[in-house]
């Protein structure tokens, strides 16, 4: 679905991907996990589109297609999703006038009817019992005074809503309680099936107890430093990341 | 295209020029235009008498200098201060009378003149350069009294009204421009709703600059007698030309006891293009006077057109419990320059007036608010609301707001908030991710930081105005 080849990109004169090399296919979930400063929320807002950010080499195929041959909006319509770590606030533009208004665009590159507003007031009742949400954060302003966790749970509707064939999510913990946490990584495991994949960008392996990875990729200084399978996050949780980053001084060494 | 600089590079599609026999004097003014206009429209002498001591008054004021605009003084002698479409006769009795290309013209601009075709609901009056075209539905509102026509009909059939009403809210001597005007203005709109009356439909002028010298100098004048009440809705276009005209309009409202009278305007003048190069400069006095007991003056403006904007509708409260209201959303983009806002200034006791002003700017414009609340010593209970939200699109705009509070009574209460927001990436981002089009998400976050503006317009007019902000702004974000 998502193949990364030789990624390199910075910001401004900073290198801040040094040949990123990931193969995701359907059905699978990625964690990727790393320090502080490790590239690993720079590699999700590169794969959307972030304008600070120029790639400066290799190539990315999404489902087939060049991605970066593609506007950030065209990306999302073709299947590609990211939850924000820190969403932004949009005083005055109704939540539920947001997430129709998205849904309807995607429908139309998909040449489906859009809903009107009768059928959407149905579709989205449906979506937000998903992430336990109160009715009333549809009719406020997008994400205006929501607290952090809200502003998370409001990210994983968008996702219900839109049913990307790939969502990036981007330190979805942070900021959640426990309850809160067990309620949208149970929201998130509903959402996937053998067609759609999942890329979990995470500092602490707590969220990896409800989403389970396929593989775990620890990034550290723009580049992919160990592999391995859940078990790895075991082991990040038990001795943090500092004997990794030693292995691999040791084996490029 | 990306990064924030490629929405904003619509091309005006109203800035055509109509090809027809006009009737123009020759450019410059002295007292002779003066008793030219004046013998051309067949005026009382009273009215001449006007004109020419705002004539001489105005030769010993100068322009304003404080607004927060910069531009090349216009010379006074290089414009035409009359240009009229030449009628085949010489005043049109019906509209088969009026020139083919003038009706194409306004057909063009969405304003169809004949009565059979006209907007549903809304009775128009349509002025071209210096002169009133046809005004629409006046019979049927003649029925219950109400006069709506334009100005030089009223000074010819409502002499007395006129009389005893104009220059009573803006005198001739208030400031440069709007001496200018009282001493050439040419034509405009005049309402009169008699005592009592509800007008049953929306009145709408439309005013069209078409001569490239010309400028126009039109004066509105609206009375709301006691419990009367009226909608009034105003539209303007320019062609698209590299000189810049000037249009120097002055309006006044007179609301007695328990009237009420809302004032919307859309505003979309040529504004020069990309470089600044062009344009309307639009020096305008609006001002609303609340005589009445519990009488209401609304402004609601939506100004997104010329190259310099200096308009402050006001709202005089004399009237004990009056209210006055100002909405505005004011756009610039490109290298357009606005200094606007609105004048409140309570003389009776318990008072009340609300200012909400949204401006937005974009490419390298600048966009001021400016705005005096006033509450004189016997204004005992007066109240104040103000709101002045700026959002920024892109790095080389500027906003500023000059809030002016003068309170000389202590149980007034005034209370003023300011907010600048400022339409990032980021924020463009987080829509595009959801799989919306730059275009659509500016659309969407201007109409949200307007709503409160927009909400106040008739819904037509609401239509058009978020269409408007939309074609202004394409290219600007992407």
């Amino acid at each position: 679905m998502l193949s990364i080849r030789h990624l390199t990109a910075r910001i401004g004169e900073t290198e801040v991907l040094r040949g990123i090399d990931l193969e995701i296919r359907a059905g699978e979930v990625h964690a990727i996990m790393g320090p502080n400063g490790s590239g690993k929320s720079t590699l999700g807002k590169v794969l959307v589109g972030h304008p600070a950010y120029e790639v400066t080499g290799g190539e990315v195929l999404f489902q087939g297609a060049n991605l970066f041959e593609l506007e950030p909006d065209a990306r999302a319509r073709a299947g590609l999703f990211m939850g924000f770590q820190h969403p932004i606030e949009v005083p005055g533009v109704s939540n539920t006038a947001f997430l129709r208004l998205a849904y309807n665009k995607k429908a139309e590159a998909e040449g489906r009817d859009e809903l009107d507003p009768l059928e959407w007031e149905d579709f989205i009742r449906e979506k937000i019992r998903l992430v336990e949400m109160d009715a009333a954060f549809l009719d406020r302003s997008l994400n205006e005074g929501f607290s952090g966790g809200e502003k998370k749970r409001n990210e994983i509707l968008q996702m219900a809503v839109l049913e990307p064939r790939l969502a990036i999510l981007d330190e979805l913990d942070s900021g959640l309680d426990i309850d809160a946490l067990r309620i949208l990584g149970e929201a998130v495991n509903r959402l996937m099936n053998p067609d759609r994949a999942l890329i979990l960008i995470t500092h602490f392996p707590r969220i990896l107890e409800m989403i389970q990875p396929d593989f775990v990729h620890v990034l550290n200084g723009g580049r992919i430093i160990k592999q391995g399978g859940k078990e790895l996050a075991h082991e990040l949780e038990a001795r943090g990341y500092d004997w990794v980053k030693d292995e691999s001084l040791a084996g490029r060494a | 295209m990306s990064g924030l600089e490629g929405i904003t590079s619509q091309e005006y599609k109203y800035g055509f020029v109509t090809e027809i026999d006009a009737e123009s004097v020759a450019p410059g003014l002295d007292e002779g235009v003066i008793r030219l206009i004046s013998a051309k429209k067949g005026e009382p002498e009273w009215l001449l008498e006007f004109r020419l001591k705002a004539y001489r008054h105005w030769l010993t004021l100068s322009e304003p200098a404080w607004a927060n605009v910069h531009y090349e003084r216009p010379d006074f002698q290089k414009i035409v201060y009359y240009s009229a479409p030449k009628p085949r006769k010489p005043q049109y009795g019906s509209m088969d009378e009026v020139d083919p290309e003038l009706v194409r013209t306004f057909e063009k601009l969405g304003v169809p003149l004949h009565e059979r075709e006209a907007l549903a609901g809304v009775a128009v009056d349509v002025v071209f350069d210096s002169v009133s075209v046809t005004t629409t539905y006046k019979e049927k509102l003649g029925a219950v009294g109400i006069v709506f026509c334009s100005f030089s009909e009223a000074v010819r059939e409502h002499p007395d009204l006129v009389k005893k009403y104009l220059g009573t809210v803006v005198p001739f001597s208030d400031n440069f421009y709007a001496a200018l005007n009282s001493a050439v203005f040419t034509d405009g709109s005049f309402v009169f709703i008699p005592k009592g009356v509800q007008c049953p439909m929306d009145l709408s002028t439309y005013f069209r600059i078409n001569n490239k010298e010309s400028g126009q100098f039109e004066r509105t004048l609206i009375v709301a007698e006691e419990g009367a009440s009226v909608s009034y809705l105003e539209g303007c276009t320019a062609p698209q030309f590299d000189t810049n005209q000037l249009h120097a309009a002055v309006v006044e409202l007179v609301a007695l006891d328990d009237a009420s009278i809302k004032y919307s305007t859309v505003q979309n003048w040529y504004a020069g293009d990309k470089d600044g190069k062009g344009g309307i400069f639009n020096f305008v006095t609006k001002r609303g006077l609340c005589r009445g007991r519990r009488s209401k003056i609304s402004w609601t403006q939506v100004e997104t057109g010329s190259a310099i904007t200096w308009k402050y509708p006001s709202c005089v409260l004399a009237g004990e419990e009056s209210v006055g209201e100002f909405y505005s959303v004011a756009l610039t983009n490109h290298r357009q320059q606005a200094d606007t806002g609105t004048k409140m200034v309570h003389l009776g006791r318990n008072t009340r007036s609300t200012i909400i002003s949204k401006g937005i700017s974009a490419g390298r414009s600048s966009n001021s608010y400016r705005g005096l609340v006033k509450v004189h010593p016997k204004a005992a209970g007066a109240r104040n609301f103000s709101q002045c939200d700026s959002m920024l699109i892109g790095q080389a705009c500027s906003a500023h707001t000059f809030p002016y509070i003068e309170v000389q009574n202590r149980s007034a209460r005034v209370e003023h908030e300011a907010t600048t927001s400022k339409i990032g990436e980021e924020q463009l981002l987080y829509f595009q991710q959801r799989g919306i089009p730059a275009e659509d998400a500016i659309s969407m976050i201007i109409n949200g930081f307007c709503k409160e503006v927009f909400r106040e317009l008739p819904m037509e007019f609401a239509v058009e105005a978020t269409k408007l902000l939309s074609l202004k702004l394409e290219g600007s974000v992407g």
